[in-house]
């Protein structure tokens, strides 16, 4: 009996990645019974499952046998508090790790979302302004390479340079690499206080906030078609400060101290076409302008230069949106990655755009994964 | 000529001349060359230059393409870069190149490509690891005539750096506008951005700021086939594998970076420096904790122990409390309500772990004051000793009391006294070893030490080095950290972006591997791994 035969069972109706039926799912309880059945499936085309808030994203694979599914490769394994750190299974929900005891992993994700999955989709939400993103937080990782052997890179200390940064070419590679099983995240005090400052306000006020040195651990806008945009602020610290600097930007932008943040917070902006846009600061009003300009909702870290668009497909030629929305983008200097998009419309965009240094990625994805069996077609360029 | 530039090879130019880690008499040094040394032939000086044929092609051919002065081959001239900012090891390399352009580099390592010829990059040669240690065979690149600044875009929170360009100088050029680079390694009036990438250079601040990696957001490389491409860009979340992100810090190996995009951080609105002394070292690592436990991020946490404190005040006369065990460092940057708050905690947690002495800068003067016996720490350690190793590890702050103690013993048993200077708010040990070299066997002894305190890092869930890199002075360290299959998944990633091995070959891996001609693929074997000279991977 192989792994294989131990932990596979027929898929279900929900089993499917992006519209593709699985023909069995298994999920593996830890790193040896995990490394057991990626090295049974040898033969098999794998899509690995966390929390499945994200498994929309993306283009479809080319082919699917199996869908490993991590949520039983759950816990926290330690915390060391006085060290700042956290080593935890892949399947566990940052829900928890948003509440460890006095600390948190500073990296917004929705409910039900995983470390594993968070980080193998680089997502991130409003904190990443002061906390940075799943690459700045993840010190150490374990992952199964595609032909089933156990590695690990990084450590369980904040600083250190020894060897290659692997868990950075993990981070946002879409389970195309190999099979996250244990993550080690850098940590943050809880702060003892925080506040939200809302405000009508156009995106270009987001200079100032910026300007002002107020140590935002947020700076986010929200924008919809035909109404004001608004601005939020999110101020953390010691009760006193967090008090003074609060005021002080609810002056700066002609706003409201808020104990709770505005409803639009960190969620993706409405519509079944989502559209990741990027760009760099001083052109995150026109990248807004442009993408609402179309009839698109817009949401997002204006401090960091990362949105999110959302648009009805059916409102209008999709297409033509996206292309629109790219080429604002890539005037702002980044980028714009469909998220989301319903089956009919998926296969006619090209849903992760022109990437720079891709024939590099190809050569890295032929190293891991020579036979193309995870995540296949999923990621940039068809990797 | 490259003997008159000041970011180049004239820092670590003669024998004599004294490490930039160093800078004064006490020269780190050790007579223990680790396996995969270079052989002696190469080093014995007045050997006259054998070169190959293949070698005088290439001179031949990069003079076409570089100019007859940028490229160099007399011995001598070869001579001024035969070592790093690690003197220790040194080898003089086949061919100095001296690029004045992105496309020259390219030209350069086309042309290593093309004859098989190795080549090492070098910045400003300030590395404390041997990663810019030249190739006997091969070409020093070096990447200090591209020393422009090409755009700072305040509004943007970027800059856009060729690789010579010196750290500090980022940071003088975003001043006007209220910003820095926050990256701020000890060397950082002489280091470049380049070397900073390839080492992924930490520095004091590090604790609150993060790294090199985490301030670079754009590059543009020359491939290890010569070839220009651009990873990352000035907006975050660049689609694809964050190959920028397995770059910085790759020492190196995976090819030359020709342009950095930096992310310039606003200049905090205010900055409070404290020195604590301690009668001991254990209440210094008692209030470090304390100070992270109660929730505060300062920008940095430095401690020096009491034979750190004595060399720094022999050298710089920086007036430290007497009598100190130990002292503290921290300091706090931020809005000034948030900063007056932490600042009153941490005095209080100081007190309370028994400072015996509280000062606090006034103004900036009394700040640079209380920093130049930190910076100067290692040089000073030069006075009370004629030599010593400095040594970088890692270990969690929780585990501060216990290592130190057994640093201490290990060394006592041996009879070396060990300086103490480091960054213990995130763990960061540079425990210096000091040793006289005219003692035969002494240096191969402190090396051993200095080697056995690595292990001391490894036990407690450390690493073998926090920011000086691997290089050619710890690859030999690395499998007390890596199993053999995390060491092949590295080489996976090395094997994409240089098959052929040329990239500073001999750094970061223990051990020599060929990568397998067809991805992933293990087919026949190849004629080295026939010929036991290698591994396939």
């Amino acid at each position: 009996m192989s792994a294989l035969d131990d932990l596979a069972v027929p898929a279900g109706d929900d089993d499917h990645v992006a519209g593709v039926p699985a023909h069995l799912v298994a999920a593996p309880a830890d790193t040896a019974q995990a490394a057991a059945l990626v090295a049974a499936a040898r033969d098999l085309h794998v899509v690995i499952r966390g929390g499945g808030t994200k498994l929309h994203w993306g283009p479809p694979p080319r082919a699917l046998d199996l869908i490993i599914d991590t949520r039983r490769l759950t816990g926290v394994v330690e915390h060391a508090a006085g060290d700042l750190i956290t080593v935890v299974r892949a399947g566990t929900p940052m829900s928890r790790l948003h509440r460890l005891p006095g600390q948190q992993l500073a990296l917004d994700a929705p409910d039900g979302a995983t470390a594993g999955g968070t980080v193998a989709a680089n997502a991130s939400g409003p904190r990443r302004l002061r906390y940075g993103t799943a690459r700045d937080l993840l010190i150490g990782i374990t992952v199964i390479r595609p032909d089933g052997v156990v590695t690990r890179s990084g450590g369980k200390v904040v600083k250190n340079v020894a060897g290659y940064d692997l868990g950075k070419l993990y981070t946002g590679a879409f389970g195309t690499l190999g099979l996250i099983t244990e993550c080690v995240f850098r940590l943050h005090p809880e702060p003892a206080a925080h506040s939200f400052v809302r405000a009508k306000a156009p995106p270009g006020q987001a200079a100032r906030v910026l300007a002002a040195q107020p140590a935002a651990s947020a700076l986010e806008v929200h924008a919809v078609p035909g109404a004001d945009p608004e601005l939020a602020v999110l101020l953390e610290g010691t009760p006193a400060g967090v008090r003074d600097r609060s005021a002080e930007m609810a002056r700066l932008l002609d706003g409201e101290v808020s104990a709770d943040p505005p409803p639009w917070w960190g969620a993706m902006p409405p519509g079944d076409v989502t559209v990741k846009l990027t760009g760099v600061l001083s052109q995150v009003p026109a990248l807004v302008a442009t993408a609402v300009g179309a009839g698109a909702t817009v949401s997002g870290s204006a401090g960091a230069g990362v949105l999110h668009a959302g648009f009805p497909a059916d409102g209008g030629d999709p297409h033509a949106r996206v292309a629109l929305l790219r080429a604002a983008a890539v005037r702002a200097g980044g980028h714009a990655v469909v998220l989301t998009a319903p089956d009919g419309v998926r296969p006619a965009l090209d849903m992760w755009g022109p990437v720079p240094g891709l024939a590099l990625m190809r050569r890295v994805k032929d190293r891991f994964d020579p036979g193309h069996r995870f995540a296949p077609g999923r990621f940039v360029g068809g990797i | 000529m490259a003997a008159d530039e000041p970011t180049s090879g004239a820092l670590t130019s003669g024998s004599g001349t004294p490490a930039p880690g160093a800078l004064t008499s006490g020269t780190p040094t050790a007579g223990t060359p680790a396996s995969g040394t270079p052989s002696s032939g190469a080093l014995t000086p007045g050997t006259p230059a054998v070169r190959s044929p293949a070698i005088d092609a290439l001179a031949a051919r990069l003079r076409d393409v570089l100019g007859q002065g940028q490229v160099l081959t007399d011995r001598q001239q070869l001579r001024t870069y035969e070592c790093d900012g690690l003197a220790q090891y040194r080898v003089v390399p086949a061919l100095v190149v001296l690029p004045r352009t992105a496309g020259q580099v390219a030209a350069v390592v086309r042309a290593c490509a093309d004859g098989g010829v190795p080549f090492v990059a070098r910045g400003s040669g300030t590395g404390l690891s041997g990663g810019a240690l030249p190739h006997a065979d091969g070409v020093l690149i070096v990447t200090s005539q591209l020393r422009d600044i090409l755009a700072v875009r305040p509004a943007d929170e970027r800059a856009v750096v060729q690789p010579g360009v010196i750290n500090l100088q980022v940071s003088r050029a975003a001043e006007p506008y209220g910003y820095y680079y926050a990256p701020d390694p000890s060397s950082q009036q002489i280091c470049s951005i380049g070397g900073n990438v390839a080492e992924n250079a930490g520095g004091a601040h590090c604790l609150k700021y993060g790294f090199t990696t985490n301030h670079v957001t754009g590059l543009e490389i020359v491939t290890p086939d010569g070839e220009l491409v651009r990873l990352g860009g000035d907006a975050p979340d660049t689609p694809g594998y964050d190959l920028l992100g397995a770059f910085v810090g790759s020492e190196g190996t995976l090819g030359i970076a020709t342009e950095v995009t930096v992310r310039l951080t606003r200049l905090p609105a205010t900055v409070r420096t404290l020195l604590a002394a301690f009668r001991t070292v254990d209440q210094a690592s008692a209030a470090t904790s304390a100070i992270i436990a109660a929730g505060v991020v300062p920008a940095a946490v430095e401690m020096m122990d009491a034979l750190a404190v004595e060399a720094a005040e022999a050298a710089v006369h920086c007036d430290y409390p007497a009598g100190a065990g130990a002292v503290l460092i921290v300091e706090l940057d931020g809005p000034a309500a948030e900063v007056q708050a932490q600042f009153e905690q941490v005095t209080r947690l100081c007190d309370e772990a028994g400072a015996f002495e509280t000062r606090v800068a006034a103004d900036d003067t009394e700040r640079q004051l209380i920093w130049r016996g930190r910076k100067s720490a290692f040089a000073a350690v030069g006075r009370i000793s004629p030599n010593y190793l400095v040594q970088d590890g890692v270990i969690p702050r929780t585990a501060l009391p216990e290592v130190l103690r057994r640093i201490g013993e290990v060394a006592g048993v041996h009879g070396f006294r060990v300086a103490n200077v480091f960054h213990a708010g995130d763990g960061n040990l540079h425990p210096l070893v000091l040793f006289d070299d005219s003692r035969p066997g002494e240096a191969e002894r402190a090396e051993s030490v200095s080697g056995a305190i690595l292990e001391l890092c490894i036990e407690h869930g450390g690493s073998i080095t926090g920011e000086h890199g691997v290089g050619m002075d710890k690859s030999r360290y690395m499998p007390l950290m890596f199993s053999a299959d995390d060491l092949e998944t590295m080489h996976l990633v090395r094997c994409a972006f240089d098959p052929d091995g040329l990239a500073n070959p001999g750094k970061v891996f223990p051990t020599p591997r060929l990568c397998g001609e067809r991805p992933g693929v293990h087919s026949g074997a190849h004629p080295l791994q026939e010929a036991g000279l290698g591994e396939v991977f």
